[in-house]
């Protein structure tokens, strides 16, 4: 910290700070909004801070470069779709982590000129932003691809993964402790590619449900490649803003991984042991009882306690706007209805109540898992809107299942069941959901939009 | 002490109070938390702007650029994708005043031009 004059680095000091209190507000509610903007500002203020103090060169460049990147991301953040986030957050996540890579392999450039002589914790910490920054930008990619369905959302392993899996992880560790011994920009680069090599394995055999618990897991990663970067670029700011990342974003995913019944190890590496009993995900022909949406209006219409469980298929039909609409009809009917959201319900934890918000649901209607688990045995009528995994009992009974373990919404105590799916397609998992055949689980086939509106007719004509 | 140790000293510092400071997170919020966090690492725009404009070899500059770009897509694009969330959720908070379509365009000091 030694040449930077001391009003930078209070100013430095003072956007640390803002980063805290942006995390802090993110955490509740009311303060969320706010806590963003003031990271907002925090960021503007300390990226401004260097054009003021430093004598830099190339300066329409760079702002020409800012320009196109804050284009790009206004224009991406603005244009998602509210079902897309998840995909979004690994793509921002990603060029993130490749920026940091990008910006060690510089710092080695100016390390390895002759007649600088770094020491060794400096050239570590050089190593791992590069190497985990790498990792973290090919996982992304690759976990965008997955969620985009660009790539099969299944698990995809090939014989010889784990040991291309060992060879990548022992020669990213190989090449840093080379980097270490000697500041060689070649062996920045083949660690950068190494890393990009080892992002791809890692990722490659996560099932589509764990997906989301790796994005979280991946910017992590980055958070921490920053603060290793601020170390590197001797700048407090990145240090702080990174370490909160990472240290956060470690905790939330073992958050997450607890809330699906898991551990982190077992998400990334259960598809390399093998014996994943992942479902073929083809449709079963067993027989199911289906009915029309007239039918399914009466069993709403005059039942008094109904709880919905809307799922990821909810919103890619974008039926939610509907749903609400029908609740509104059974709320005036006088039946007492609430939405129960599993965790991880959507594609991320918390996404259904981001969709749900979009839709304007309010937020004394929605149900943590824990709340209402012990009121489905009360329920007259359980109405599960494109959700699967989070419903299904083997997460219970099949010890095989690979959503084995998993919390879930303990929807078969209910009188009935009321199921409207697509088709008899399994769930992202993959797996075939034995509720579906239940004596009292009625099914209502049809897109989702189409049949709530047909439902929602329905119900009003009672 | 040492500069290393003041480094360390920080970093083990903000770890505990990054986790301290999630650790009451309604699963609500995860979402929004994510991508807010996920922005908030975007400040490696400083870094790739500060080794950009130290540098006088041609390479350095482009690779330095692309970092820009990168870290600025990440930066703004997340910070303007959270807002957009959040802003629903506090919509509601209030009452739902008809007609306010997703209004997202004003998206905060961080929209246009990020650094003047």
């Amino acid at each position: 910290m030694s040449a930077t004059p001391t009003w930078v680095q209070l100013v430095y000091l003072a956007c640390a700070v803002c980063f805290i209190l942006a995390l802090k507000g993110l955490s509740g509610p009311r303060t969320a909004r706010t806590g963003n903007l003031i990271g907002a500002a925090a960021a503007v203020v300390a990226c401004a801070v260097p054009f003021f103090y430093l004598d830099l060169l190339h300066v329409p460049w760079i702002l020409g470069a800012i320009v196109i990147g804050t284009a790009g991301g206004v224009f991406g953040a603005q244009r998602v779709q509210m079902t897309q986030m998840p995909q979004m957050v690994a793509l921002f996540n990603g060029v993130g982590g490749g920026a940091a890579a990008l910006v060690a392999l510089l710092e080695l450039h100016e390390l390895a000129a002759p007649g600088h002589d770094a020491g060794w914790f400096i050239l570590a910490a050089t190593a791992f932003t590069i190497f985990v920054g790498s990792v973290s930008f090919a996982g992304s990619a690759v976990t965008f691809a997955k969620l985009q369905e660009l790539l099969s959302s299944a698990p995809l392993v090939f014989p010889g993964l784990a040991v291309a899996f060992g060879v990548a992880l022992v020669a990213g560790v190989g090449l840093s402790t080379q980097l270490v011994l000697d500041a060689a920009m070649w062996v920045g680069i083949v660690l950068c590619l190494v890393g990009l090599v080892f992002g791809l394995l890692l990722v490659l055999p996560v099932g589509g449900a764990d997906v989301p618990i790796v994005i979280s897991l991946l910017n992590a990663f980055t958070g921490l490649t920053v603060a290793a970067g601020g170390y590197v670029l001797d700048n407090v700011v990145l240090l702080v803003a990174g370490t909160l990342v990472g240290a956060s974003g470690t905790f939330l995913t073992l958050l997450m991984a607890r809330a699906m019944g898991r551990s982190v190890a077992n998400i990334l590496f259960g598809a390399l042991k093998g014996g994943s009993t992942l479902g073929a995900g083809v449709a079963s022909d067993r027989p199911v009882k289906s009915a029309n949406p007239e039918d399914v209006a009466i069993m709403l219409g005059y039942a008094d306690r109904v709880i919905i469980v809307p799922g990821y298929g909810l919103a890619v039909a974008q039926a939610q706007h509907g749903l609400r609409e029908l609740v509104d009809v059974l709320l005036e009917r006088g039946s007492e209805v609430d939405y129960a959201i599993h965790p991880v319900a959507g594609r991320m934890p918390g996404h259904m109540n981001v969709l749900l918000a979009e839709a304007q649901v309010p937020y004394e209607q929605l149900k943590e898992m824990d709340d209402i688990n012990g009121e489905f045995k009360e329920a007259d009528v359980v109405l599960v809107v494109g959700a699967n995994d989070v419903v299904n009992p083997a997460a219970r009974t099949s010890p095989g299942a690979p959503i084995y373990g998993m919390p879930i919404l303990n929807v078969d105590e209910a009188r009935h069941v009321v199921f409207m799916k697509r088709s008899m397609r399994p769930g992202f998992a993959g797996i075939e959901n034995e509720l579906l055949f239940e004596e009292n689980t009625t099914l209502l086939f049809g897109d989702a939009k189409d049949s709530m509106g047909k439902l929602l007719n329905a119900v009003k004509a009672l | 002490m040492n500069d290393a140790v003041v480094w360390l000293t920080i970093f083990v510092l903000s770890v505990f109070v990054g986790v301290e400071v999630i650790s009451k997170v309604s699963s609500t919020l995860h979402t929004p938390l994510m991508s807010g966090a996920n922005a908030i690492h975007g400040i490696i725009l400083l870094g790739a702007i500060i080794v950009t404009g130290t540098t006088d070899n041609t390479v350095a500059v482009v690779v330095g650029l692309v970092a820009i770009v990168l870290a600025a897509v990440n930066m703004v694009g997340g910070f303007v994708v959270t807002d957009r969330m959040l802003q629903m959720f506090v919509r509601r908070k209030r009452r739902p005043s008809a007609g306010t379509g997703p209004s997202s365009g004003a998206a905060g000091p961080d929209g246009g031009g990020a650094v003047r």
